[in-house]
């Protein structure tokens, strides 16, 4: 077996040194009944060029060479080459955790230029290493804000992202945090009327999305002095961090919990990603996940290491802030790169493009009759348009055109049935718009 | 090198007590235990304390110690130099480095701390077991 | 650095760092950054160009981003590939790491994840268009279900933690439906550091068990601590000593009878895959690395994937969306689970992780086992060749690693970190130090089936050569690494004074 580097020769040779008859002799630790007498029932082995037909069977039976108009939470972007030519180095791809600070400078330095430049695009103090991605980023954000404010309760716009929240509803089920959702007004944006005093003051923290799941941005600035005034904190997310290439970052928020994937980190179906949290320097203690930190060795020689390790699992056990372990350093790495290839100018750039592309999909759609647009307040790269027809329908249609169509709200939002959020990012050619919005219009004039 | 004025607890605090205040730090052995302290987390000025509840804890890079409460009482001052500079608790822990000053609730409770003697035969017999 | 330094100076110095070499020198990516460069260049806007401050308004905007990068597209290959030369890699060499299973990474998983149609696809299109990434996920499935014995899986959490507390969830969701959720877990005081934290967020109580004089759980006085507020025990089989538990039956019956259940940390699976089947002894909840038995990068420290497997009893509450296959031959995803625990993430999993964690194990097929079987050898070979010069603390048999202690060496003032670090003069990454905490002065040496005879050969003598040294010269010893670009680091003062980001 090629992954194996042993001869049968030798494998002999090791057995006499160790002084075992046979390699069964190794086992025998093993209760006799609880021992396999027949290998197990799995498919293969493959060869190498086998491996390769499978996968490239099963990439044949998925929407290979579609073109795309969801968000939702996962943005297509465009990627350069250089970053898999570098993330596929052995030195990077196949490195351990840097607890063995002397030999992993290359892994600990990326992770502080990673910080840095997560703490440059949040307009926050300090930013962590990751987390496994948004969802669970946001999670462990809402009960950091718990542990800061000693509150035990939160209020969460229900216009974040609807997966989010069920995996918040999920950790928090059983640490006596509840939960409390707040509606949108007809901006889209959360409806500032329900956030009342009494409400602010019982609360640990305010929760939001901008771009929220509908595409509208939120007012931050108004949101943090509400919550500020009644002690409760304003915790942020944000799933499309493209939007920060020309979108007023969140500085007012106490803790930004945000999704790295549209920085350069492939769809994937689903993972893996990247997530991360980013703070006010004051709040560095109570943070999760691992940092890096900058120091020195005897000799004065600048070197970076992982920090305040004592609130993580390895040391503090039942006490740390999150039981987090290997999180997602190799995209924090793909992010990096990303953002180092783009630049301040090319991010700028990208997100513009998002923004001209959105408006003039808008436009081609809302010439259609009977198509509207869905809440009034300001969008980045997604928008909301209602339909006269089922979007499940419009969907099953334009698959057959090879259009993976918008994400229908009503799956996850059953009073906005007929509403669907349409993504337009800069990798979506001007003629694959015409056509989506020819395609749709034709869709809505045959009749059902 | 144990002030013989203070007592001792088996979670290797000290108390010195002038009336009915108490000043209470961790003692040389448990600063030597621990390494180079780099953090200290103190509770609040107003606390209220049973004897044995832990306040807060001291860190150093490796590893994390709590600090129990030799005596029942109220926390009214706790040590501003720490969280500045938290190598005094390595530098002088029996001295500058306190950590919390208390009033007592009970005067008695402190008879049933060891003494200096008592302390220094107690870690001497910890540092045996260890090399064993 | 001393600029003035003459070449046989900065030669005579034994820490390479002194060279003048660039690679040696490289700074950050800002230090780099000059007004004006680019390093990637988008194709123009083929649509009418919006002005953000007409569209957004002026409360919505940002000032352009101070600090950020703007470095040319050979300054970023550059920059990434001196600093990726200061690290250690399993292409490079052994890691010894202690329950880390630093096996090779095969390309071919690397090369397949990236193919036009598997990584380009959104995890919220439709099934019909999404076939083949749900069979990669239901093919993995039905192979990681096969090696543990058990009856169902969810493949969503991020990592091992992540299933830790999956696990505990459903745990949970199990006793709650049966009347009473119960109020604690059982932990070794063997067990790794995400075991307990997990326990505490799954709202349970975590008590702690002393392992017994064999380094095992004491099932001797076991029941004892199984009363009717045990909810599990969590264990890791082979233990963190690299021991299997060879009374697991008795444990897990003794846990049954009382209504509780047995949690398996799968962290040493690369001892048991292919020769038994947790499923088998008594398991009735565990989860699998993936980026340790199952071959995935590690990649400086993920992404990973915890997949947790679960008897028949546990299936109900699995976490939404299960991956299914319907009596049509399709697969889906099923969001329709009304007793599920919830979700513990966005989407379906690490699926780009999945994906290589099956091209490993297609692989293998059912030789699966030679790969477990190397491993074992490789553990036992090494002890065999140690033991003369380290401690050996626990003296049972090893399965896929083994741990030594430092007790030795410490009587000449050298302890298990500096063994380690010395290690590294070798060419070798250090072992796992200071854990499991059972052992004071732990060496924890966990060398995979990828590591050839010679390799061995190679670390067997380089640990010879340095418990030599520690007799000899301990000096030398307490102060490596001396051949890295940096020394040892003060790691005291990035805690006192915390520098977490560079600033202009």
């Amino acid at each position: 077996m090629r992954y194996l580097p042993k001869s049968p020769s030798e494998r002999r040779e090791m057995l006499e040194a160790i002084g075992a008859a046979s390699v069964d002799q190794l086992f025998q630790s093993v209760p006799e009944k609880f021992r396999l007498r027949e290998p197990l029932p799995l498919p293969g082995p493959l060869s190498e060029v086998e491996i390769i037909q499978y996968f490239q069977a099963r990439a044949a039976e998925n929407a290979r060479g579609y073109t795309s108009f969801l968000g939702a939470g996962v943005y297509s972007h465009l990627r350069s080459v250089v970053t898999d030519a570098l993330v596929q180095r052995g030195e990077f791809l196949t490195s351990y955790t840097p607890y063995q600070a002397e030999f992993a400078q290359g892994t600990l330095t990326a992770i502080f230029e990673f910080q840095t430049l997560m703490c440059q695009l949040t307009g926050q103090e300090v930013a962590n290493a990751s987390m496994y991605d948004g969802s669970t980023a946001l999670t462990e954000a809402v009960l950091m804000a718990e542990r800061l404010t000693s509150r035990h309760h939160v209020l969460i716009a229900c216009s974040v992202h609807p997966e989010y929240r069920q995996v918040l509803a999920t950790y928090a089920k059983n640490l006596g945090l509840t939960i409390e959702e707040i509606g949108y007004s007809s901006s889209g944006q959360v409806d500032r009327a329900a956030l009342t005093p009494e409400k602010l003051a019982a609360t640990a923290a305010v929760i939001v999305q901008s771009p929220n799941f509908f595409g509208v941005l939120e007012e931050l600035p108004a949101l943090a002095e509400s919550a500020h005034a009644h002690g409760a904190l304003l915790v942020t997310t944000i799933t499309e961090a493209v939007s920060l290439g020309i979108v007023r970052p969140p500085a007012e928020a106490d803790i930004v919990a945000m999704e790295g994937q549209a920085l350069g980190v492939p769809p994937s179906f689903g993972g893996p990603y990247v997530g991360v949290i980013a703070t006010r320097e004051k709040f560095v203690r109570q943070m999760p996940g691992r940092l890096a930190g900058q120091t020195t060795d005897a000799a004065g020689r600048r070197g970076f290491v992982l920090t305040l390790a004592t609130r993580e699992q390895h040391i503090r056990r039942e006490k740390a802030t999150s039981n987090i372990c290997t999180n997602e350093a190799l995209y924090a790495l793909v992010a990096t790169i990303h953002l180092c290839l783009l630049g301040k100018e090319g991010l700028r750039e990208m997100a513009a493009q998002n923004l001209s592309k959105a408006r003039f999909a808008l436009a081609e759609l809302e010439k259609i009759p009977g198509v509207r647009r869905v809440f009034s307040g300001p969008t980045f790269n997604e928008f909301t348009l209602e339909f006269q027809r089922s979007v499940k329908l419009i969907n099953a249609a334009l698959l057959r055109e090879k259009i993976v169509g918008p994400f229908a709200l009503g799956t996850k939002y059953p009073e906005l049935t007929k509403r669907a959020l349409v993504c337009v990012t800069e990798t979506i050619p001007r003629a694959e718009i015409e056509r989506f919005a020819a395609a749709v219009r034709r869709i809505l004039e045959t009749p059902v | 090198m144990y002030p013989t004025d203070y007592r001792y607890t088996k979670e290797h605090e000290w108390i010195k007590t002038e009336g009915a205040v108490g000043t209470i730090g961790i003692t040389d052995y448990a600063q030597a235990e621990l390494g180079d302290v780099v953090f200290v987390e103190l509770p609040k000025v107003g606390a209220k304390m049973k004897a044995g509840q832990s306040f807060g804890t001291v860190e150093s890079v490796k590893a994390v110690s709590e600090i129990f409460s030799p005596i029942s009482g109220e926390v009214i001052e706790t040590n501003p130099a720490l969280s500045d500079a938290p190598e005094k608790i390595n530098s002088d822990p029996h001295g500058a480095a306190w950590l919390v000053k208390m009033r007592l609730a009970d005067p008695s409770e402190i008879s049933g701390l060891m003494d200096a003697a008592t302390y220094q035969a107690y870690i001497a017999e910890k540092a045996r077991e260890h090399s064993a | 650095m001393n600029p003035k330094a003459t070449e046989t100076e900065l030669a005579a110095d034994t820490n390479v760092t002194a060279s003048r070499h660039v690679s040696r020198n490289e700074g950050l990516i800002f230090e780099k950054s000059a007004s004006g460069k680019r390093g990637m260049e988008i194709p123009p806007l083929d649509v009418p160009a919006v002005d953000p401050a007409t569209a957004l308004g002026r409360d919505f905007l940002r000032d352009s981003i101070e600090g950020f990068p703007e470095v040319s597209e050979i300054e970023v290959i550059r920059h990434f590939t001196r600093i990726s030369s200061w690290n250690y890699a399993i292409d490079l060499g052994m890691y010894p790491l202690g329950s880390c299973t630093m096996k090779y990474n095969p390309r071919v998983n690397e090369f397949v994840a990236r193919l036009d149609g598997l990584g380009t696809e959104h995890p919220q299109q439709p099934a019909e268009a999404s076939q083949g990434c749900l069979r990669i996920l239901d093919d993995l499935q039905k192979c990681l279900l096969a090696i543990t014995g058990m009856d169902a899986a969810t493949l969503q959490p991020a990592a091992g933690a992540q299933g830790e507390l999956t696990g505990l969830l459903m745990i949970r969701a199990y006793l709650e439906s049966q009347g009473n959720p119960r109020k604690k877990v059982l932990i070794p005081d063997s067990a790794h550091g995400t075991n307990p934290a997990s326990v505490v967020i799954a709202g349970y109580e975590v008590q702690n068990i002393k392992s017994n004089e064999r380094g095992q759980i004491d099932t001797d006085h076991l029941r004892e601590f199984v009363s009717g507020d045990v909810a599990a025990l969590m264990l890791t089989n082979p233990s963190t000593l690299g021991v299997f538990e060879e009374r697991i039956a008795e444990i897990a019956a003794i846990l049954h009878q009382r209504g509780a259940l047995v949690y398996m940390d799968g962290a040493n699976m690369n001892a048991l895959a292919g020769i038994t089947r947790p499923g088998d002894f008594g398991v009735d909840v565990m989860h699998l690395n993936l980026h340790k038995t199952f071959s995935t990068p590690h990649g400086g420290g993920g992404p990973g994937a915890g997949p947790v497997m679960v008897k028949k009893i546990l299936e109900p509450f699995l976490p939404v969306p299960v991956v299914v296959r319907k009596e049509n031959g399709q697969y889906a995803l099923d969001q329709n689970r009304p007793q599920a625990i919830g979700r513990v993430r966005a989407y379906c999993g690490n699926f780009g992780v999945l994906l290589r964690a099956l091209a490993y194990t297609l692989a293998y097929g059912p030789g699966i086992r030679q790969a477990t079987e190397d491993a074992v050898v490789n553990a036992n070979y090494i002890r065999k060749h140690l033991e003369d010069s380290f401690d050996l603390p626990y003296n049972l048999p090893s399965m896929h690693e083994v741990v030594f202690s430092d007790a030795r060496q410490k009587k000449h003032g050298v302890h298990t970190m500096d063994i380690a670090k010395r290690l590294i003069d070798y060419g070798f990454h250090p072992y796992t130090t200071a854990f499991p905490l059972i052992v004071p002065g732990a060496m924890m040496i966990e060398p995979t089936e990828s590591e050839s005879k010679e390799e061995c050969d190679l670390f067997i003598s380089a640990m010879r050569a340095i418990a030599e040294e520690a007799e000899s010269n301990p000096e030398l010893v307490k102060t490596a690494p001396h051949s890295t670009r940096v020394g040892r680091l003060d790691e005291v003062a990035a805690a006192r004074k915390p520098i977490l980001r560079w600033k202009p």
